[in-house]
């Protein structure tokens, strides 16, 4: 039997698969079609102090191998989350991983502490959301910002601590290399690539916030690069994501040095994708020989 | 049936057991990131099968609708909340164009006590007449080119009618009128909206919607997961 658990930062997971915030709600949707237990955690829906209203729609559209979205943090407020969803979700047998998103330094640290005495087994720090007016993105893309609101947040928070990074910068290593030395546990790469579509009739972007964040199969080999990258340069467990849309995929992202992997535009193709990706992973563990998944990570064998 | 409507009948008698009228379907497209939400037109509960009538609007319902008659697909379904089937009276169906087929389903339960008031651009663009008919529901077809039945707009055609519910689907402006025509008869009024959509089950809040709270103020709710229809009273429109 291969063993499909994997540890990051400390917290264990059954399996490496993680549903990736903002895709998944807070897991009652897609609870109706398997239990949740079928993937090793869950990233909750990026949670900030206060309720947020979301942007006026069209908020998503289909790209080429892909989609862009500009949902923008709709969300009722972290004491919403801790009160309504989070007793429900912690019998769920999956690992929580709460996204928290924020517009200023305070707001993540206070949200954070929120979060402090509750069973989440971790916190994901974003900062890289493209789609909110000081959405969290303004911390993600100077390396000295994303290692001052690391620490900064690093210096309240009680869990381990997991710093999602934005592939809209110059050189991710170096952001990456930040919120290491800010003292993050771990980081999750990529958030979305913004990008804009335009109606030609009405010469109106497709989206009403005008651009939009780029996921999908169409992103996969950007996130495999950046993953790939980031690996060479931090010690910290690497959780990939980017348009993983099979097991194949997977195995790539744990080659290129992800710890584990999470999953988000594929679960509107399909829902039933982290049964496939977990069973096929497992099948290709056990016709290799591949007795664990941290065996796999930073397997490739570069040129 | 049309240029660019086309008419599916699928077997799938486990959603034919539960499916409402105005619930939607999510089909899968090979190569396409994103399902296509397509209204159920109606229910065969008998046959096992659900029928969607759908137009193409881009490449994704072009692609679907060279499926042919044998060919399986992939469907997520029954999805939303329908249309009120207990509503008293005769309910007046008002429908639009790529809209009228989800109606079709509400005729098949109100039957008799329907009047289908129904409006589409041209006399070429008319579909769905005769099996609204066949459902017993008194049905009036308006163009807006007047060259098929009553000439102008399908909620000044509903005028000359007696009803005391109303449920529309169709176009924007068509839906303001329908709510506006219910307020002045002083009839409960549902409507079935469309918005860009991905995962169809209100995990992502992508097909936001604009509503109205019970305090009045608004908020953002979704066409998937709190729709597709909704009463009138709550839609910011």
């Amino acid at each position: 039997m291969t063993d499909l658990s994997v540890n990051v930062a400390g917290v264990g997971f059954h399996n490496p698969l993680i549903a990736a915030s903002g895709t998944f709600g807070f897991g009652r949707e897609y609870a109706e079609f398997y239990p949740l237990s079928v993937f090793g955690g869950i990233s909750t829906k990026g949670t900030t102090l206060h309720p947020r209203p979301g942007n006026p729609p069209p908020r998503v559209t289909e790209t080429p191998g892909g989609m862009l979205n500009a949902v923008g943090l709709q969300n009722p407020g972290v004491d919403a989350f801790i009160q309504q969803e989070l007793p429900w979700l912690s019998r769920q047998g999956t690992r929580i991983v709460a996204n928290v998103a924020g517009s200023a330094v305070e707001d993540y640290c206070q949200t954070v502490e929120k979060l402090n005495p509750t069973c989440v087994n971790m916190v994901e720090l974003n900062i890289s959301c493209p789609n909110v007016k000081e959405g969290g993105a303004q911390f993600g893309t100077s390396a000295q910002s994303v290692y001052d609101i690391t620490r900064a947040v690093r210096d309240v928070c009680k869990k381990p601590l997991m710093v999602k990074l934005s592939p809209n910068v110059t050189d991710i290593s170096e952001m990456a290399v930040a919120a290491e030395h800010g003292g993050a546990d771990a980081v999750s790469l990529i958030n979305t690539l913004t990008g804009l579509r335009v109606d030609i009739r009405t010469r109106r972007p497709i989206l009403h916030n005008n651009t939009g964040g780029l996921s999908g199969p169409a992103v996969l080999p950007v996130a495999l690069r950046m993953v790939w990258q980031v690996h060479q340069k931090v010690k910290i467990p690497i959780v990939g994501l980017g348009g993983i849309s099979t097991w194949q995929d997977a195995v790539e992202m744990l080659f290129c040095g992800a710890s584990a992997l999470q999953l988000g535009t594929v679960l509107f193709t399909d829902p039933y994708a982290p049964v496939k990706i977990a069973q096929g992973l497992s099948e290709y563990m056990e016709k290799n020989g591949v007795a664990h998944v941290a065996d796999l990570t930073g397997g490739i064998r570069p040129w | 049936m049309t240029a660019d409507v086309f008419d599916f009948t699928v077997e799938a008698p486990a959603f034919a057991d539960v499916a409402q009228p105005g619930q939607f379907a999510q089909i899968r497209l090979p190569g396409h990131t994103l399902r296509r939400p397509i209204s159920i037109c109606n229910i065969d509960r008998d046959r096992g099968t659900l029928r969607f009538v759908f137009q193409v609007r881009g490449a994704g319902t072009e692609e679907l609708s060279r499926y042919k008659s044998g060919d399986s697909l992939e469907i997520l379904a029954p999805l939303g909340h329908g249309f009120p089937l207990d509503l008293p009276g005769r309910v007046l169906l008002v429908g639009g164009g790529s809209g009228t087929p989800p109606l079709l389903g509400v005729a098949a339960q109100y039957r008799e006590n329907a009047v289908a008031v129904l409006g589409y651009r041209t006399a070429s663009a008319v579909i769905l007449e005769q099996d609204f008919r066949d459902m017993g529901a008194k049905t009036v077809i308006a163009t807006d080119d007047g060259t098929y039945g009553y000439s102008g707009l399908v909620t000044d055609a509903a005028r000359q009618e007696q009803f005391s519910a109303v449920v529309a689907c169709g176009p924007l402006p068509m839906l303001r009128a329908a709510r506006d025509l219910a307020v002045e008869r002083g009839v409960p009024c549902y409507l079935s909206l469309e918005e860009r959509m991905a995962c169809g089950i209100g995990a992502c809040l992508g097909c936001a919607v604009s509503l109205v709270d019970e305090a009045g103020q608004p908020y953002y709710g979704h066409v998937c997961k709190d729709g597709p229809v909704f009463p009138a009273e709550k839609v910011a429109l």
